[in-house]
């Protein structure tokens, strides 16, 4: 079974399959927009609540910690009552475009990308802080180190908000539809294969999805590397 | 750091768009809702690029249950629906959402089975006898359990058992009307219903020994492959309450004006046609036919 799996998996990159071709770039396309967009409304929300204390963040951390618990298929189900031809977005036809599913993966994965980057500030924050006011830094600028040396761990909420997005089910299903030719992603072909009783294919689009996330994973080591130097 | 992150985020996502945006760009498209035994089966993709190339519309297609279909369709977010559960078609016809239905083609179901067949039903014609063998041996039966034609037409042959049966009942609020769906199974521990599509059931079945009720399509799709998908064996078929008949529907377009009708009338004229009826007629899949022209009617043995 499992040379099979191999000998597909590796037919499917010689070959550069035009359908699979498609199923990938669909993915990056949608998993590197939702990150973007999540990134510029999350990270930006998630160091205003790491860095300042205000009555109720307890209770906001803890809801954002619940979200990350939200099921895939209910994030596309509450986008789907939107978007659907019933819904107060209807006219916009939304519904089973790749516009439609990064709106459902960008509302996945903006807690995700909020309540890591509030854990990134709030494991340096305190003591970097101390540290930056103690040096002489004025307040604006003891909050500008804390940013930076939070780096590290705002990038990790990037690359694993874009890793729930690549492999995820759900809403690329109940928003895309699985249309072949205009919708149809990676994990979505995946799902179909496994329908249709192909395991060894569908096994083999799964490899060919985790190399795909190797490489870029590796691209964001080397973009980590550089900004450690 | 982060900001270059970002923008080569950016180039990477807009490349990626303008490059498949192409997809995006046709003219004139047509969304069928449809179940998986017309899409799993190849049928479609084998008949589509005929339509495309005589329209030039491109037909965008959601192969989901008939029950999801028809409710894609009822939403508006459906220009054609392609299904099999005659019952509830015409339903849909009744209450306005669906206008120009026309039967398109048949194929049938069989009670598949363990080749070694415990409850002895092998060669048993009416699915109702057969099945009430297995319920009264308590031998393992897979049900797809998710509201499909084919859940639909089990729940039916269950009704002909005589057994007594139970129902499952959920309640739910639509509009501010309360329907209730229910469907009815037999009580027992030996009943399993998995809430699955047909090809991931047959593979319940396969793997728990058990028997369950299927289209013929999807079960040649997965026995005749090589290597074999399943060895579970046909041990009920053709009988006349197997019979699986599939309507074609355009959406009403005065229910939901948005939707392509011309679109969806010129689709139900071209699968209807004799030329696109003898190549569903002709389409096999190692060397079997799958689906029967309900022009031209054969037999069921």
């Amino acid at each position: 079974m499992f040379d099979d799996v191999l000998r597909n998996a590796w037919h499917l990159v010689v070959t550069f399959d035009p359908d699979v071709f498609g199923y990938a770039v669909r993915s990056l396309t949608i998993a590197t927009v939702s990150t973007l967009v999540a990134g510029v409304v999350g990270i930006p929300a998630g160091i205003l609540i790491g860095q300042h204390d205000f009555a109720g963040k307890r209770a906001v951390v803890t809801i954002l910690n619940t979200l990350l618990a939200l099921p895939t298929v209910v994030v596309g189900l509450t986008v789907y009552m939107f978007v659907s031809r019933q819904g107060p977005l209807g006219h916009l036809e939304l519904l089973f475009t790749v516009p439609g599913i990064i709106i459902g993966e960008v509302l996945l994965i903006i807690p995700l990308i909020t309540a890591l980057t509030v854990a990134a500030m709030s494991r340096t924050g305190r003591d970097v802080r101390k540290t930056a006011l103690a040096l002489g830094a004025s307040s604006r600028r003891a909050h500008w180190t804390v940013i930076c040396e939070s780096r590290f761990g705002i990038l990790a909420a990037i690359i694993a908000a874009f890793g729930r997005v690549v492999s995820e089910v759900g809403v690329a299903t109940i928003l895309g539809g699985n249309i072949d030719r205009f919708t149809r992603t990676m994990t979505t072909a995946l799902v179909r294969y496994v329908d249709m009783g192909e395991f060894a294919l569908a096994l083999a689009l799964g490899m060919l999805l985790l190399t795909i996330s190797l490489s870029i994973n590796i691209l964001f080591q080397f973009v980590q590397g550089g900004g450690q130097e | 750091m982060i900001r270059l992150t970002l923008s080569l985020l950016a180039t990477v996502g807009l490349a990626a768009e303008s490059c498949c945006g192409a997809a995006y760009a046709a003219d004139e498209t047509l969304t069928l809702a449809t179940t998986t035994s017309t899409d799993n089966s190849g049928l479609l993709s084998h008949l589509h690029p005929d339509f495309e190339k005589k329209t030039g519309i491109q037909v965008k297609v959601v192969a989901k249950g008939t029950g999801a279909s028809l409710q894609l369709a009822r939403d508006g977010n459906a220009d054609v629906v392609l299904v099999h559960a005659r019952e509830q078609e015409e339903q849909f016809v009744a209450e306005g959402y669906g206008v120009l239905r026309r039967e398109v083609m048949y194929n049938d179901f069989v009670i598949l089975g363990p080749p070694e067949d415990p409850a002895r039903i092998r060669g048993i014609r009416n699915p109702a006898d057969a099945l009430r063998s297995v319920a009264q041996g308590g031998h393992c039966f897979v049900s797809r359990g998710d509201g499909s034609g084919t859940h639909v037409r089990e729940q039916q042959l269950w009704r002909r058992t005589g057994l007594p049966l139970e129902t499952d009942a959920v309640t739910v609020i639509l509009e501010g009307q309360k329907r209730r769906y229910a469907s009815v199974r037999p009580p027992g521990g030996w009943y399993v219903s998995v809430g699955q599509g047909m090809g991931k059931t047959i593979m319940v079945a396969t793997e728990k020994r058990a028997y369950t009720l299927a289209d013929r399509g999807t079960y040649y799709a997965f026995a005749l492959s090589t290597p074999a998908k399943t060895d579970l064996a046909i041990l009920s078929e053709g009988h006349e309450s197997l019979r699986n008949p599939y309507g074609v529907m355009a959406v009403n377009p005065a229910r939901h004006p948005h939707v392509n009708f011309t679109g969806a009338r010129k689709y139900i004229e071209w699968i209807t046609s004799p030329e696109v009826q003898e190549m569903i007629g002709r389409y096999a899949v190692e060397g079997k036919t799958l689906f029967y022209p309900s022009a031209r009617v054969p037999e069921l043995r």
